[in-house]
């Protein structure tokens, strides 16, 4: 056992380094550091570059362009990214839909589609949540009926990311409705956005922003060939989707990023009279938060190298693990640096100055400090970590079956 | 002790209470908050026609002569309802000003005018540099003639865009985190050097950014004595605490209420999500947290007139860290139980969450009052 870093790993921590502060676009890194979310541009043309290099895909096999990477890399290379403020690659292609391809995908979908996934050509959403279909992900109702050689879809699907910004979306549909269980009748169907008679409305989030969408179909046809896996076999698609290799859901690095920023933000922060980390209960509360990251960063390295290890592509239940606490890690630090920043964070800043999901940010002069323009819509959305993706609850349940058997 | 109403304040309450419930639905509300001001001159008219707007003022002002508990429990309805008007900006704020400060011409001018809903104030107090503490104050005062001449800017101050009257806090002497040296003007909204950009919060309350340049006074914009108005703008401060207190037990209350609907009505898994015992515990706790927040604002309210200066200090900070505590746990919680729905800016829930989340950022937030407490343990 050794949890230092070795020399290779530092070289390759100051390569992954070098290459981000050499290629990431200065206004992306200007939007990203002051806690604006990304725009869609920003993540195409920062996946592009990254797909140049061939570190889109590191995750996939090698034959699919994937790095042949140690744990501890691919955890290096994530914390970088995050700690560099460059935004994330889109995960639906990188995490989702190209590693689902590559195991069920037929010879011809993969040719179609792989390369175009990885550089973000095709940007993917993916349509798993209804209305009535949330924790319960398995009851859902969208329906597709066959017809010839095209399925008929009916139904709507909710907090569908990025829906607005989509090319495509992948979708969970129920194909046999007299299934024994509710999983044994569901298709997993490739759909292109622009077939007639798919709409997409936005939803807008408690930030202001426009990041979940209602996808409604209604008769949209959809060639046979578009499905991945069996007919009535989506629910294994789905579980493997779900369970692949999900290390970066803790988003530890942004968590980490945080906590080096507070140091940055702290003298610009009178509290008593004096720089907020003059505060012991301040000094105190980023401590604690550290060593909850320290702690995550080692489960999180030990879970890789586990699943690294077995290749029967099952989930690893502890994948509910790290979503959980880097869940919690990522609210809490979100909430630190609202906090922080205190009454500058609660003026809606940038909605007032149109500056929110804007190409430029060129608009009225700044009314506050520059810190405090977004320092309210992390924490505000991170709301969310406990809810998407499978409830914190949900996620307990998960360990329950699959660890506690209780 | 008695915590029974009077016969006045049941009948205050209920007609509170009547109102919002046919004239502040949430859609209605959205309505309000989408107007060019972000608020309803209609509304405001009916809590002058109600009386809510003299509510603290004596009767010689044409006021109600109520009190602290009058106050908590129009701000609890208040907060049930995520009433966007400037009430706790006019009324609480810069009303207590006059009360406190005031001499019996400024009084006798400017109380009326709130009662009859005619005088929007706002308390420019706060300014960028300084976070929450009171006494960090960089605008200046300074003598010109008999008058003064302002110049500075202050930060967030509450309906500022809508004020008709702002209650400015200058340096008039002292250096910047001296409690000395501080005076508060009676400054009109449309004084020449006046500069103001307003914005909407988190929350969908307004606020605005206000600058300070060459602003020229006469005399009478004096509130109170020179250079020693900081034990007025501690009081001030604290009389919107115990007020903003009473309205986020009143959001955390209804966001309990709407979180217990949603439990009984989610279906997940063929029954609803509140039969799950994880649920109902969450539940619980939310439950016991409305209940000592309610307990805290009581304690914020009756704290109000203490003339005791460090008793009421000591026991509003107390109020402030568990009304604190208690709003994020309950409105967090509630976030949570809603599931993604409660993620929207369509649904009530969301708000109440920013509600709170405004109210622990407004005058020190847990921590800035635990850090007060604790320095006095020992």
């Amino acid at each position: 056992m050794e949890l230092r870093f070795t020399e290779e790993e530092i070289a390759f921590r100051q390569e992954v380094r070098a290459f981000i502060r050499g290629n990431l676009p200065a206004k992306t890194l200007e939007r990203m550091r002051l806690g604006y979310p990304p725009t869609k541009s920003d993540v195409v043309t920062w996946q592009r570059i990254l797909n140049k290099k061939g570190w889109a895909t590191y995750k996939w096999p090698q034959e699919y362009g994937g790095q042949a990477w140690s744990p501890t890399m691919r955890m290096i290379f994530q914390d970088e990214n995050m700690l560099a403020h460059a935004p994330e690659v889109n995960s639906f292609n990188i995490t989702m839909i190209g590693p689902v391809l590559i195991q069920f995908g037929t010879p011809e979908q993969k040719e179609r589609f792989i390369a175009p996934t990885a550089n973000l050509d095709i940007w993917w959403c993916q349509g798993f949540s209804e209305p009535g279909s949330g924790s319960d992900l398995a009851s859902l109702k969208t329906s597709a009926v066959l017809d010839g050689d095209h399925y008929v879809v009916n139904g709507q699907k909710i907090w569908t990311s990025t829906a607005h910004h989509a090319d495509w979306i992948f979708a969970l549909v129920r194909t046999n409705p007299q299934a024994r269980k509710p999983q044994e009748g569901i298709s997993f169907l490739l759909i292109d956005m622009k077939t007639p008679g798919i709409t997409v409305r936005p939803i807008i989030s408690i930030d202001g922003s426009h990041h979940f969408n209602e996808v409604f179909f209604d008769d949209v046809r959809v060639p046979v060939t578009q499905r991945v896996y069996e007919e009535n076999k989506g629910w294994d698609v789905a579980k493997f989707l779900l369970g692949n290799e999900r290390t970066g859901i803790a988003r530890l690095g942004k968590s980490m990023a945080r906590l080096e920023d507070i140091r940055e933000l702290s003298p610009h922060l009178r509290n008593h009279g004096a720089p907020l980390l003059d505060d012991k209960l301040q000094r105190e509360r980023v401590a604690s938060l550290e060593i909850r990251a320290k702690a995550l960063e080692i489960t999180q390295l030990r879970v890789v190298a586990k699943m690294m290890q077995q290749s029967d592509g099952k989930p690893d239940p502890f994948s509910s693990l790290l979503k959980i606490k880097g869940g919690e890690l990522g609210q809490d630090t979100s909430e630190l640096i609202m906090d922080a920043v205190g009454p500058l964070a609660m003026p809606q800043w940038a909605k007032e100055l149109d500056l929110l999901n804007r190409e430029s940010g060129e608009n009225e002069p700044p009314i506050g400090p520059d810190y405090a323009g977004f320092a309210a819509g992390p924490y505000l959305m991170h709301r969310a970590s406990s809810i998407a993706g499978g409830t914190t609850e949900i996620q307990k349940n998960i360990l329950n079956k699959a660890v506690l058997r209780l | 002790m008695d915590f029974e109403l009077t016969e006045d304040q049941r009948l205050l309450n209920d007609s509170v209470s009547r109102l919002l419930a046919d004239r502040y639905a949430f859609d209605a509300r959205r309505g309000y908050i989408k107007s060019a001001q972000g608020w309803s001159q209609e509304m405001w008219e009916k809590y002058a026609e109600l009386g809510l707007l003299g509510l603290p003022f004596p009767e010689e002002y044409g006021g109600f002569g109520g009190g602290a508990v009058d106050i908590m429990m129009v701000m609890e309805a208040f907060g049930r309802s995520l009433v966007v008007e400037p009430f706790l900006a006019t009324v609480v704020l810069g009303g207590s000003a006059i009360k406190y400060a005031g001499n019996e011409a400024q009084k006798g001018e400017i109380l009326p005018q709130i009662v009859d809903g005619s005088l929007k104030l706002g308390w420019a107090h706060g300014e960028q540099q300084a976070r929450y503490d009171l006494t960090d104050v960089l605008t200046t005062a300074t003598k010109d003639g008999s008058g003064w001449v302002l110049e500075g800017a202050k930060s967030v101050v509450l309906h500022g865009d809508c004020a008709d009257m702002l209650v400015v806090s200058a340096r008039t002497g002292g250096d910047r985190m001296d409690k000395e040296g501080l005076t508060l003007f009676l400054v009109p909204a449309n004084t020449p050097g006046v500069a103001r950009r307003g914005y909407a919060m988190r929350d969908g309350t307004r606020a605005a950014e206000i600058s300070l340049s060459t602003v020229k006074l006469g005399p009478e914009a004096v509130l109170g004595t020179v250079g020693d108005a900081y034990g007025i703008i501690e009081r001030v401060t604290q009389a919107g605490i115990a007020a903003f207190a009473a309205e986020t037990v009143g959001a955390c209350e209804a966001a309990h209420t709407m979180t217990l609907d949603y439990l009984r009505t989610r279906v997940q898994f063929g029954r609803p999500i509140g039969t799950n015992q994880v649920l109902q515990h969450k539940a619980a706790d939310m439950l016991i947290e409305v209940e000592q927040a309610r307990s805290m604002a009581m304690l914020a309210a009756m704290m109000v007139d203490e003339e005791d200066a460090a008793e009421r200090t000591r026991n509003i900070s107390m109020a402030k860290v568990g009304v604190g505590q208690s709003g994020r746990f309950v409105t967090q919680n509630s976030v949570q139980l809603h599931g993604g729905i409660g993620m929207t800016e369509e649904y009530a829930v969301g708000h109440y969450f920013r509600r709170v989340m405004v109210f622990e950022h407004s005058w020190g937030d847990s921590a800035y009052h635990l850090g007060l407490l604790a320095d006095q343990v020992g």
